[in-house]
């Protein structure tokens, strides 16, 4: 445990701040379609979330929020998000990822508009859960468990 | 000598890309440590992008976000300019393939680490042609000790 | 060998500014590529074919929707390869 991790004004901050970066995340990429934002860049935030408290309080309370089965599922749940969106537009006649084919509303437009909604949603789950695998794949083994501070 | 410097002024964006490009070129072709490699490829990624951004960038423009959509500000509608939007597109696949292929070279440095106990190109091409001809029985030997080992 | 790095790279480096002359000035509006017909189509009609304000949204996710899948796997395969390569075995 590094010198870094005992520092209770760290500890604190950390804790304190990590709902919000989720949350910021959540709104990155539900406001892609209408603002600056997308998957890609909400779900590397999530992503810098979880990596944040996993660098302060030890990777194994980090593996204790995003379990490594939970990230393979995370993972490949994303990509099939996506291309499940693209195969629902060639049964509903259309193309492949040609959302306005769709005919959930009067207006295509409006369909391909929450489509992309969909889409960007897949993509950033599969950003966050590969982010934070590589993370966790790329750290060290900690020798000793120790418990959250509550 | 004015009409020189209005050329240049004109292009700066170009000479901060090639500088930027040369030294991460410098750093992957003449630097013997694989990480010092992979910082240079980097660079070198973060100047093709710069080159790119810039390219697409339009004197008094906004970013390409349709102002107007949905009833805000939609008297300002008709005269905005919006930069062009290709090249951004571009870019965020070419970051995230630029993530992409950082991870798996780290990935790869982490394990020629662990086989060869060096990061010194030197060193592990010597090792590597040491090892040449019994390469594969040398790598099975280490295995089994390993797990005698344990 | 250091220097004959140096060389190839600023021999480059020459190569690229002599050749920056040709491409247009920084933030010029009259350049190619933003008076291209290509350009001006996803400005004008990215609202009404998409929906989407954002333009960089609309290019990423409906017209260039097969591409981006295809990086989403990208991203996918390359978390995928470093856990194959790195993830200890657990015991």
């Amino acid at each position: 445990m590094s010198k870094i991790q005992e520092s209770v004004i760290i500890r604190t901050v950390v804790r304190i701040m990590v709902p919000f970066i989720e949350l910021f995340a959540l709104y990155v990429i539900m406001h892609g379609a209408s603002g600056p934002g997308g998957g890609f860049q909400g779900g590397v935030i999530f992503g810098a979330a979880i990596i944040l408290y996993a660098m302060i309080y030890g990777i194994a309370n980090g593996k204790k929020k995003m379990s490594d089965s939970l990230d393979r599922i995370l993972a490949s749940t994303g990509l099939t998000i996506y291309a499940a969106t693209g195969l629902a537009c060639i049964a509903f006649g259309g193309m492949f990822l040609q959302y306005r084919a769709v005919p959930l509303l009067s207006d295509p437009a409006q369909v391909s508009k929450y489509l992309i909604d969909l889409v960007e949603i897949g993509i950033g789950i599969t950003v966050l859960a590969v982010m934070i695998s590589l993370f966790f794949d790329i750290s060290p083994p900690e020798p000793e468990v120790e418990e959250a501070e509550e | 000598m004015s009409g020189m410097i209005d050329i240049v002024y004109a292009e700066y964006n170009y000479w901060i890309y090639v500088t930027l490009m040369m030294i991460g070129f410098y750093a992957m072709i003449a630097k013997k440590n694989l990480i010092k490699k992979v910082i240079g490829a980097n660079i070198f990624q973060t100047a093709i992008f710069l080159f790119y951004i810039s390219l697409a960038d339009v004197t008094g423009g906004t970013a390409p976000i349709i102002v107007g959509h949905g009833g805000e500000h939609a008297e300002h509608a008709a005269d905005v300019i919006y930069t062009n939007p290709v090249p951004h597109c571009l870019i965020l696949t070419a970051i995230v393939v630029a993530v992409s292929t950082t991870a798996v070279a780290l990935a790869l440095i982490i394990r020629i680490y662990n086989e060869y106990g060096s990061l010194e190109e030197d060193v592990i091409l010597a090792a590597r042609r040491k090892l040449q001809p019994e390469f594969s029985e040398h790598a099975r030997q280490k295995g089994v000790a390993e797990v005698s080992e344990q | 060998m250091k220097t004959l790095a140096l060389v190839v790279v600023l021999i480059t480096g020459a190569m690229l500014i002599y050749a920056g002359h040709d491409l247009p000035a920084f933030g010029d509006i009259n350049s190619t590529a933003y008076q291209a017909p290509m350009t001006q189509y996803f400005i004008e009609k990215s609202v009404p074919e998409s929906g989407v304000p954002n333009i960089v949204t609309a290019l990423l996710a409906s017209y260039r929707g097969y591409d981006t899948l295809g990086e989403t796997a990208v991203i996918f395969t390359a978390g995928m390869a470093v856990m194959l390569l790195l993830r200890r075995r657990e015991t």
